[in-house]
């Protein structure tokens, strides 16, 4: 009976070694595609596991974690002023992810980044638990307080404001806003929070990042790149020179007079004297001469027809090609297709103040490993040179001239020159609905240093339609806004 | 008297025979480690978890080292010259077992599901009385063949034991397999116990008939194939293993109970066709079956797609488990040397993950080298057990032996292989380190038989009778 015996021996181990080659084919040959797959729990376990570093705005943290109340993930996102900050932040949710800089920069905030890796390893052979790096913003926190609240007292809208100089970003706010602090758990409350966050839920879609993600038609401001287009391509070479502009003007090749706003003295009015007054004969009339291409050419000088990266991504602005003549007389003053999101006409002040150079824009200037030691710190960018520092001059006397005496003086600082351009912006079918207000503008001190331009987009549903001008309701906050930049600078 | 001079011994057993040393002190000595080892890990998941020393260690360690020194004293004292190491391995993996219990009880999201928070000291209290059991079986079990007297009172109380899951207001239903019987707030596995009944019906039924079924047979394509009336036997143990797979909807107790029947018919006749045979038989049933049972055709899906299980039982969609998927999670998690005791997170497994899947908390935490470490220690407990067989001196002790040890081998491939998505899962656990008092009682009774019969087979053979004889039938050769 022993022959047997033997074979069935032979046979338990062949079962054995069955298993044993399995748990190599487990835990070694498949080990690092289960455990980083992400469903996977243990995944997202890891990733809670410690707290996530922060986001930074003058030196000061306005995110924050905490101890999770229950549940295997240990550390959840608080944020402070979330709302304000949201759209600087996006959110990091346990339940529904991350997005914009949160995302964008997930490898620094929870110390996974490669370029943690070498400090980890220390950090782990000497005991140390891993932890996340930080991310520093260019951001100005007075700026950013004045531009929300702005916003809080006038509805929906969004603002930006660039320093002309670097690119920097100094405030990019959104109104309605949303505290990612609600949704960064995984709770039924965060579930419900979620679901009333979501534009099915809530029309106003206080998720979207206006001075990002939306584009608006930029209506009167737009006339400071016709402005510019002129003078670059030579149409007109100074601002007090009167144009060739009849008046009533009936665009090329249709039989539809351009209207201005009221009785303004546009005939053959100077450029100057155009823009003071917001003339739309003249800068249609301008657009229509240079033609598409001449425009879109500018345009894209400027920044349109290409997506920023801040890092978080910013839409496209629109300006169109292969238009009839009439069709470029309208989108030069802002109309017809023509589209720009807040922070696209942010560009365009800034371009102008900061005497013709567009600087790149960017809200990270520097990413820190969790012990403070920078790890790759932006430098400021040269984009493009849509005007010649001569012509950006001219510009700027002629957008100075409307805030002091045109359209825009609601803006004005003492002490400070300021140059602007306002904007009433209609939209939807036959202009039916209420139009945006816009400013645009540009603060320079008496050293010659820019340190502000900023954009702002009121679409107020409640206000009374006469009252929406881009003077009115927009040019406070971008004074207010600008006053805080200056102010934070002494 | 050494082996080398007795030829009649020499084929049988490597172990050695007559006159071998008892080795008791050797099994003292490793009963020690497998103590201590439990223990340092004990103390391992505690600083893990609670970043302190559990405060149970001391009642914990002495427990097991007391169940462990009395277990040893009783096999020194009525089992002397059994095998040294099936009760260390067998008290390792029970305390190994222990210490992956009590560390999910600590898990939070087991205890809010109620899948634990108390099993350790329930096992540990199974655990006493599955070492009194094998004390019992010890004391009481002088010699196993004894048990030969009970072959057709084994097959009754087998089946007894495998219906009484279908029994009316006793068997219970648990995630589809119909395996338990509830007595008085506890669940008993009958199954567990037939095992051991089955296989003392087999020796026995199977030692009487062995010559019958080997000799009796025609000679057919290379194959010895048996006569009709000679197929009996396996015929009715198939059946009653389509039987359970149909009724009780248990894949792993069937393919168990079906492969040992087929071992043990094997190694009484020394005719291959039987294996043939075996292998056949299980393969259409397990195939018919599947065919019309969803629950093991669940089970099927489950294990050649266990991504899509998950996703659909993520979705709510009923009859689905995640299981499969978060085990094999786990052991991937785990890689090569696991992530330490307690630091792991096979609690997602949830439902049983300290019961059938408690393999997938070793896989985790300790990693390939600890589960190829387990596997190697099971496999010693089933190479012992064979030597037992092969040192037998007695047909039956021979068949019981490698009954058991079959089985058992049998049991760990099935469950380890489900567990690791080797094969499709089934409701069984792993011998000594699962939760389940079953279970570990059952296997505990299992090792003392083995140790009986391996006492039996080392033990010196008493020294003979002087013959009255001899002197008569002298011849005195003229010189």
């Amino acid at each position: 009976m022993n022959k047997p015996l033997r074979r069935i021996a032979i046979f338990c181990g062949l079962l054995v070694l069955t298993l044993l080659i399995r748990d190599n084919w487990l835990q070694y040959v498949r080990a690092d595609e289960l455990a980083t797959d992400t469903n996977n729990r243990r995944v997202a376990i890891e990733r809670y596991a410690t707290p996530r570093g922060d986001i930074i705005v003058d030196g000061k943290a306005i995110t924050g974690s905490k101890q999770a109340a229950s549940g295997d993930f240990e550390y959840v996102r608080t944020y402070k002023d979330g709302p304000m900050w949201a759209p600087v932040t996006g959110y990091a949710s346990q339940a529904f992810g991350t997005n914009q800089l949160e995302n964008l920069e997930d490898g620094i905030l929870t110390g996974n980044d490669d370029r943690l890796f070498f400090r980890n390893t220390l950090d782990m052979l000497t005991g140390k638990k891993k932890a996340g790096g930080n991310v520093v913003t260019t951001l100005n926190a007075a700026a950013q307080k004045a531009a929300y609240e702005g916003l809080a007292k006038r509805g929906k809208g969004a603002v930006v404001a660039l320093d002309p100089e670097t690119g920097a970003i100094l405030a990019l706010a959104s109104y309605p806003s949303y505290d990612p602090s609600t949704i960064a758990g995984y709770s039924d409350d965060d579930q419900k929070a979620w679901n009333k966050l979501q534009k099915k839920a809530n029309p106003n879609d206080p998720m979207l990042n206006r001075a990002l993600r939306e584009t608006y038609p930029p209506g009167s401001t737009f006339k400071v790149v016709t402005a510019a287009a002129a003078l670059e391509h030579g149409l007109y070479t100074d601002a007090d020179s009167p144009t060739k502009t009849p008046l009533p003007w009936t665009m090329p090749g249709t039989t539809t007079e351009l209207k201005n706003e009221g009785t303004i003295p546009c005939k053959n009015a100077t450029l100057r004297v155009a823009l003071q007054w917001s003339c739309n004969t003249v800068f249609g009339k301008v657009g229509s001469d240079l033609g598409n291409d001449k425009m879109l050419e500018t345009a894209k000088q400027f920044g349109f027809a290409e997506e920023q990266f801040t890092p978080v991504r910013a839409n496209a602005s629109v300006f169109s090609d292969d238009m009839a003549p009439s069709e470029v007389a309208l989108s030069s003053i802002g109309q017809f297709n023509t589209a720009a999101t807040p922070l696209q006409m942010a560009m365009v002040a800034s371009a102008v103040a900061n005497d013709g150079t567009l600087m790149k824009p960017y809200m990270v200037d520097k990413l820190q490993a969790s012990n403070v030691d920078t790890i790759e710190q932006t430098e400021p960018e040269e984009l493009s040179k849509p005007l010649s520092s001569d012509n950006a001059q001219i510009l700027q006397s002629m957008m100075e001239t409307v805030v002091d005496k045109g359209t825009g003086t609601n803006a004005k600082i003492v002490g400070v020159t300021v140059g602007g351009k306002t904007g009433t912006a209609q939209h939807g079918v036959d202009n039916s609905e209420k139009p945006y207000a816009w400013f645009i503008s540009y603060a320079k001190l008496d050293d010659g240093s820019s340190p502000v331009a900023v954009a702002v987009v009121v679409e107020d549903e409640e206000a009374d339609r006469g009252d929406i001008s881009g003077g009115g309701l927009a040019a406070p906050i971008a004074k207010s806004v600008m006053e805080a930049v200056i102010e934070s600078k002494k | 008297m050494s082996s080398t001079t007795n030829p009649s011994t020499q084929h049988t057993s490597t172990i050695g025979s007559i006159g071998t040393p008892s080795r008791r002190n050797t099994e003292l000595g490793l009963l020690v480690f497998a103590v201590v080892i439990p223990v340092f890990a004990y103390a391992n998941v505690g600083l893990a978890i609670n970043d302190e020393v559990p405060a149970g260690l001391l009642s914990y360690g002495l427990g097991l080292g007391l169940l462990a020194g009395v277990g040893h004293l009783v096999v020194r004292k009525f089992a002397p010259y059994a095998d040294p190491l099936l009760l260390p391995l067998a008290t390792l993996l029970n305390g190994l077992g222990l210490v992956a219990i009590w560390r999910l009880d600590q898990s939070e999201l087991l205890q809010d599901i109620g899948q634990a928070g108390t099993a350790a000291p329930r096992q540990l209290l199974y655990t006493a009385m599955g070492i009194a059991l094998f004390i019992v079986v010890l004391i009481f079990l002088k010699d196993h063949r004894a048990l030969q007297r009970y072959t057709y009172i084994s097959m009754v109380g087998a089946l007894f034991l495998l219906l009484l899951p279908l029994v009316p207001g006793l068997g219970q239903n648990i995630y589809g397999a119909k395996i338990w019987i509830s007595v008085a707030g506890f669940s008993i596995q009958p199954g567990e116990f037939a095992k051991i009944v089955l296989a003392v019906f087999f020796a026995g039924y199977l030692m009487v008939k062995r010559d019958a079924l080997a000799l009796a047979s025609r000679r057919f394509m290379g194959l010895y194939l048996p006569r009709g009336r000679d197929l009996g036997p396996i015929l009715v143990v198939w059946a009653m293993s389509i039987l359970i797979l149909v009724f009780e909807t248990d894949l792993g107790t069937s393919l168990l109970f079906f492969g040992m029947f087929v071992i043990m018919l094997y190694v009484a006749t020394e005719r291959t066709s039987w294996i043939v045979f075996g292998l056949l038989m299980s393969a259409v049933g397990a195939v018919g079956v599947a065919s019309f049972e969803p629950h093991i055709q669940q089970r099927v899906d489950a294990w050649l797609d266990p991504m899509r299980e998950y996703t659909l039982s993520r979705q709510g969609v009923g009859g689905h488990s995640e299981q499969a998927m978060q085990a094999l999670w786990a052991f991937g998690s785990g890689g090569t040397l696991g992530t330490g005791w307690g630091q792991g997170h096979s609690e997602l497994i949830r439902f049983a993950a300290n019961s059938d899947f408690i393999l997938a908390t070793f896989g985790e935490e300790l990693g390939l080298a600890g589960v190829m470490a387990l596997l190697l220690l099971y496999a010693l407990i089933v190479e012992r057990g064979v030597r037992t067989a092969l040192a037998a001196r007695d047909p039956f002790g021979k068949l019981l032996a490698i009954g058991l040890s079959g089985a058992f081998a049998l049991q760990v491939f099935v469950v380890a292989g489900g567990v690791m998505g080797l094969i499709p899962l089934t409701g069984m656990t792993m011998p000594f380190l699962a939760y389940g008092g079953s279970s570990v009682i059952a296997n505990w009774a299992l090792i003392g038989i083995l140790l009986r019969i391996s006492d039996t087979a080392r033990r010196p053979a008493p020294s003979p009778a002087p013959n009255p004889d001899a002197e008569m039938t002298q011849v005195v050769r003229p010189s």
